[in-house]
């Protein structure tokens, strides 16, 4: 064995390189995060300083305008709200029901599983694909051509749907199910324990879920882009068949700009879309934190 | 109180129960019926995203051989004369993807050995939730970051004579930032799911923490890590904003990452964007350069998710 003609002294010497070794790599590590780390701290600083000079009340308050310096983001927020608030109307009642009917109804056949298959494969489906379905189904067979917020809250429903099917079916995994034989025992059918025992149970995991898939609804971009196409929006949309714009496609708009000050009301914009995004994200991870007890088991 | 109305309540009490039982039992079969046609919803939208995007290319291939579209390498259908070689914008989008692969497995992995073989739990429980705040910033925010802040460091780095505004190194390095918390999460879910045991046997041998993580629980997780790769590079090849903001609209098969590019999804958006006339060859462009986006991300899903559940028997 060449092992046995190794001098103590060679042992000790390749000992201490290995543990150089160990000790150089580890700070290779931590860069790695601290890479990660610094990038969003520059990106915050980034759209920090080029757009905290803009915000203020009349920002939020006016329409877009040929002049940066007078334009604002109140038709691209009130887009956001119509779509946000319609895809959460169409978006919770059709996940949640998906997940139930998987988790409590369905028979483990290779149909439901052929159904569950599908949906992870939506979720990696790209958004701007989205986009083309929405343009060709909604915007040109249901409406006839018309680029309206319905059109846009659709998309946004099937794009955002499979997050919140995963999201509810982990939560109704998670309930214990001697929760479920309990109420069986009693008498319950199974809609019974479904809506008695179950979904409370599974409420804060299937709310934490919702809201990180509208919050996906509020950044996401492409597919808006798509089925609205329109870029200056100057009203508020009144009814589910008004034309639209958002918040990140007014963002886009401003940052196509030539001029140097659109893109300083594009990163106030953006400033407004993080502090939206982040205070859901806030309270997504709070709901998981404070009501997702784990029974014991 | 005689027998017979203490028989004839418990009679009216009987029938109570039983009308109450049918109607719960009538309320389950809606109930269930609603919950199938919520299901099925899922399964209509992949029906109608592969027939939309079939129906429409069809026209396109009807026109353009789809040789042609597959092989050429000049891609100019709104200019005369028309050329339809869709590999400019594959190459552009996989040389975007590339650069952010590169940018998420350095970073991504680094982090997730940290996370999963150094860091106590207390530092673990801070710094991956910061991670994970880089997922959830939209994309449209990526673009203005690297056109604002990225493009101008590598202008002066590289000189501005030699790096074009847009172009593909800016849009992919901060593409690889954004999904590096998906490389991370999901290769440290593999190296967490690795027994202690393996590490307790090779630290009795006398292994450093750094010999411990490359020769034993790298190799042990290396299906999901693989996994964790796949799955992020196909994000960033579906990934839309990021390309259209930073990276150019200049179709152009290179391997340099300091010209201007343009991406399969920046092309969709372009001519959705223009006055492109609905039903012209052009118009169709767009479906048929989807039809190819959509199988390219679909099958590195499949082979993503494919690796993940073999990962997953070897331990359970």
């Amino acid at each position: 064995m060449s092992s046995s003609k190794i001098s103590p002294r060679d042992r000790r010497r390749s000992h201490s390189i290995r543990v150089w070794r160990d000790r150089i790599f580890v700070f290779g590590f931590i860069l790695a995060i601290v890479i990660g780390i610094l990038g969003l701290a520059a990106l915050l600083f980034d759209v920090l300083v080029d757009g905290l000079p803009f915000l203020n009340w009349n920002f939020l308050n006016s329409y877009a305008s040929r002049k940066p310096l007078e334009s604002g983001i109140l038709a691209p927020l009130a887009g956001t709200i119509w779509i946000v608030g319609l895809t959460a109307l169409l978006t919770i009642p059709i996940g949640v029901g998906t997940a139930i009917y998987l988790e409590e109804f369905a028979q483990k056949n290779r149909f439901n599983r052929l159904i569950e298959l599908n949906i992870a494969n939506l979720a990696g489906v790209p958004s701007v694909i989205y986009g083309l379905l929405g343009l060709a189904v909604f915007v040109q067979f249901l409406f006839n051509g018309s680029r309206n917020v319905t059109a846009g809250a659709l998309t946004m429903t099937l794009l955002v749907l499979p997050i919140v099917v995963i999201a509810s079916q982990e939560a109704i995994k998670a309930v214990p199910s001697s929760y479920r034989d309990a109420a069986f025992a009693m008498g319950a059918n199974r809609w019974q324990v479904v809506k008695t025992v179950v979904l409370p149970q599974a409420l804060p995991g299937m709310m934490s879920g919702i809201i990180l898939a509208l919050s996906r609804a509020i950044g996401e971009s492409a597919p808006i882009l798509i089925i609205s196409s329109l870029v200056w929006v100057t009203f508020v949309p009144v009814s589910p068949d008004s034309k639209f714009t958002v918040l990140p496609l007014q963002i886009f708009t401003w940052i196509s700009q030539p001029q140097h000050d659109f893109r300083g009301i594009a990163a106030a914009a953006i400033i407004v879309l993080l502090i939206v995004l982040l205070s859901m994200n806030g309270i997504a991870i709070w709901i998981r934190s404070k009501y997702q007890v784990r029974p014991d088991q | 109180m005689s027998t017979n109305t203490e028989l004839e309540s418990n009679q009216a009490v009987l029938d109570r129960v039983t009308s109450r039982r049918h109607r719960q039992h009538v309320e389950q079969a809606i109930v269930a019926w609603l919950l199938r046609v919520a299901a099925l919803i899922s399964i209509l939208t992949t029906i109608g995203i592969v027939i939309i995007l079939v129906a429409q290319s069809a026209g396109f291939f009807a026109e353009v051989s789809p040789w042609d579209f597959l092989t050429g390498t000049e891609w100019t259908p709104l200019l005369k004369p028309q050329q339809f070689g869709v590999l400019s914008l594959v190459g552009g989008t996989l040389l975007v993807a590339a650069i952010a692969g590169i940018v998420s497995l350095t970073l991504g992995l680094g982090a997730a050995i940290f996370l999963s073989e150094y860091a106590p739990e207390k530092l673990r429980r801070v710094l991956k939730p910061i991670l994970e705040v880089l997922a959830g910033i939209p994309t449209v925010v990526y673009g203005y970051f690297a056109l604002t802040f990225i493009t101008p460091i590598l202008q002066d780095v590289f000189g501005s004579d030699r790096v074009i505004v847009f172009n593909a190194l800016s849009a992919g390095l901060v593409m690889g930032l954004m999904i590096m918390p998906m490389v991370s999460t999901l290769s440290e879910d593999a190296m967490v799911a690795v027994p202690r045991s393996l590490r307790d046997a090779a630290y009795a041998l006398g292994a450093t923490r750094f010999e411990v993580a490359t020769k034993v629980v790298i190799p042990a997780a290396l299906s999901g890590i693989v996994a964790s790769f796949i799955l992020a590079v196909s994000r960033a090849v579906g990934e839309t904003m990021i390309v259209k903001i930073a990276a150019g609209a200049t179709p152009n098969l290179t391997l340099n990452p300091l010209e201007s590019i343009q991406a399969m999804t920046a092309y969709i958006v372009q001519v959705s964007l223009g006055e492109t006339p609905q039903g012209s060859l052009e118009y169709k462009t767009i479906f048929a350069v989807g039809l190819l986006l959509f199988a390219m991300t679909l099958v590195m899903n499949i082979v993503g998710r494919w690796v993940i559940s073999r990962f997953r028997q070897q331990y359970n």
